[in-house]
């Protein structure tokens, strides 16, 4: 019943009469579902393809809203059916709905044409967000466990809901412009949907190129964007490589810089046990 | 009857699922609500604003956790999840917990729908023994909720309401009864919703979920974004009456209206449980006129 469950929609939304290999999906339905007075079991069935497809594809509809709009609405529906037919959910959360999504980009590239790199920067930010959303976060370092430690010797950890990212769009001011309603997070429900609700379509213009580093991060259960210096990034992105301090350090261009954002990274708790 | 050993002998009153768009009027105007329902899933994470939020409803009101994605009927239950669950319990200090009889998962990918079962002896022996492995982990009683369903299958040996009470004695555990489920499934297969009721063991109610649905031409789909309909009460009032007073639960999931008006349905139950009280005392007065 799940390979029919999850069966690819018709372009009209309704179940996929053939079967495959020469088989109607009527027989298949009617050879486990029993019919009734009003509905046949390929109608039957057809209710709970449905179900699976409205509510797999709202969820990541409302996780991907800037993909959303790089890639247009009727092209994210169809890439969003490709996707999950070749990564069907792998985790008990929808929230993980998306996790697969930027392999899946690099692997079908013609999905984010013409506007490739946008798209894929897009797919990295917004699931760095998720991440920030509800990442988890370890006990924090202190400047207490730092002194007196060796920096060719001392590996500092960047909590699990932090994402530095190198991306050639401003995708933090475009993500502000595009935000109407999604602050709230993922949901599971236990409810059936009759299709998607019409959510408010207030058209962004698409960012220009520019290179911009950022963190995603989270204060005080807040999502944020934290622009960085591009040697800040390199510094912070060597240290999550594995980089000891010292090693890590090199990237940056001076002392003093240096000395500015780790005082400042360790304010925000960036760096964990 | 009401407070049993199958939700931890809780006497809870009515209570809404705490769903996202309240939690401001909740948090800032702490309105007087017996108790709250939330989606374990939802809380199933490593830390954020979810968790937060939940811990500040903690503070003030019972919480009880309901889950959607155990899927006792599939082939294996995920540890992992469990475990997570499990986490939620100790945080939330939930007094049972609650999932469906269904499946939903099969070699790892989920559905993240309720899928119903075939209703064969092999089958509930299949769920009974998920839901004891279930209880074992978790250490709280697990009860376990009918879904709405639009499918039948030509495999099924017995009717639902008997698959039900099938997999709760041998089990041993108690019921979640939705009677919007029921009465959704009961218009979907054509049987008498109260059947249903006369043919499950009561006794193992250990709350009662209430919902709307919306109705089509051929079928009636469950989706919670609608008052309680009247014949839905009616299925409610029956249950109280057979049973006594009840941990109650509204669920409202799409189209969710302000925190006020979806608390004033749920307090609707309240009409029944009047209703119950008098019927009580006329029964107690008359009883005591015969002896007299
Ligand atoms: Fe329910």
């Amino acid at each position: 019943m799940f390979s029919a469950v999850s069966r690819p929609l018709t372009p009209a939304q309704r179940m996929n009469p053939r079967w495959g290999n020469g088989r109607r999906t009527a027989d298949v339905a009617a050879s486990f579902i029993k019919p009734n007075d009003r509905l046949t079991s390929f109608d039957r069935l057809e209710i709970y393809n449905r179900q699976y497809w409205f509510r797999l594809l709202d969820c990541l509809y409302d996780d991907f809203p800037g993909l959303r709009a790089v890639i247009g609405e009727k092209k994210f529906t169809a890439m969003s059916e490709t996707y999950l037919t070749r990564y069907p959910s792998s985790s008990f959360t929808l929230r993980n709905l998306g996790s697969r999504l930027e392999k899946f980009l690099r692997e079908e590239p013609r999905w984010a044409r013409p506007r490739t790199a946008l798209a894929l920067d897009m797919v990295r930010f917004e699931w760095a967000k998720i991440i920030a959303f509800d990442g988890g976060a370890r006990p924090i370092v202190t400047i207490d466990d730092l002194l007196g430690r060796d920096p060719s010797r001392l590996r500092l950890k960047l909590q699990p809901y932090v994402t530095p990212l190198e991306l050639g769009y401003p995708l933090d001011d475009f993500s502000i412009a595009l935000r109407q309603r999604d602050d709230d997070g993922p949901q599971a429900g236990n409810a059936a949907s009759t299709g998607r609700a019409s959510k408010s379509g207030r058209t962004v213009r698409l960012p220009r190129p520019e290179r911009v580093y950022l963190a995603v991060h989270r204060l005080e259960n807040v999502v944020y964007y934290k622009r960085l210096d591009a040697s800040a990034y390199a510094v912070l992105c060597a240290l999550r490589g594995g980089a000891t301090l010292a090693k890590a350090s090199e990237r940056a261009n001076d002392a003093e810089s240096l000395r500015r954002w780790f005082e400042m990274w360790m304010k925000l708790g960036w760096f964990c046990r | 009857m009401p407070a049993n050993r199958h939700n931890g002998f809780t006497d809870l009153g009515i209570g809404v699922g705490l769903r996202v768009p309240h939690y401001s009027h909740i948090l800032g105007r702490k309105p007087a609500v017996d108790w709250f329902e939330i989606i374990s899933e939802n809380f199933m994470i490593d830390a954020g604003r979810p968790l937060r939020t939940l811990d500040l409803i903690l503070e003030q009101y019972a919480v009880v956790q309901h889950g959607v994605s155990m899927y006792l009927g599939s082939p294996r239950l995920n540890r992992d999840h469990l475990k997570r669950l499990k986490q939620l319990v100790r945080r939330t200090k939930t007094p049972f917990v609650s999932d469906h009889l269904c499946w939903g998962s099969v070699d790892g990918s989920y559905s993240h729908d309720l899928l119903p079962l075939p209703y064969t002896f092999a089958a509930a022996r299949h769920v009974a023994a998920r839901v004891r492995e279930a209880r074992d982990i978790l250490e709280v009683p697990v009860i376990v909720e009918n879904v709405s369903s639009y499918a039948e299958f030509h495999a099924s040996e017995m009717s639902e309401w008997e698959f039900l009470a099938e997999v709760v004695e041998r089990a041993d555990c108690g019921m979640l009864l939705d009677v919007n489920n029921i009465y959704v499934s009961s218009r979907n297969h054509n049987f008498d919703p109260f059947d249903y009721l006369n043919g499950v063991p009561l006794e193992r109610v250990g709350q009662v979920h209430i919902a709307g649905h919306t109705k089509f031409e051929r079928y009636i789909l469950d989706t919670h974004d609608h008052p309680v309909l009247p014949t839905v009460w009616r299925l409610y009032a029956h249950v109280v009456s057979r049973i006594g007073p009840v941990n109650t639960l509204l669920e409202w999931d799409a189209r969710i209206p302000p925190f006020e008006e979806v608390h004033r349905e749920a307090l609707k139950a309240r009409r029944f449980l009047r209703d119950l009280e008098t019927q009580r005392s006329e029964n107690r007065k008359s009883a005591q006129t015969v002896t007299a």
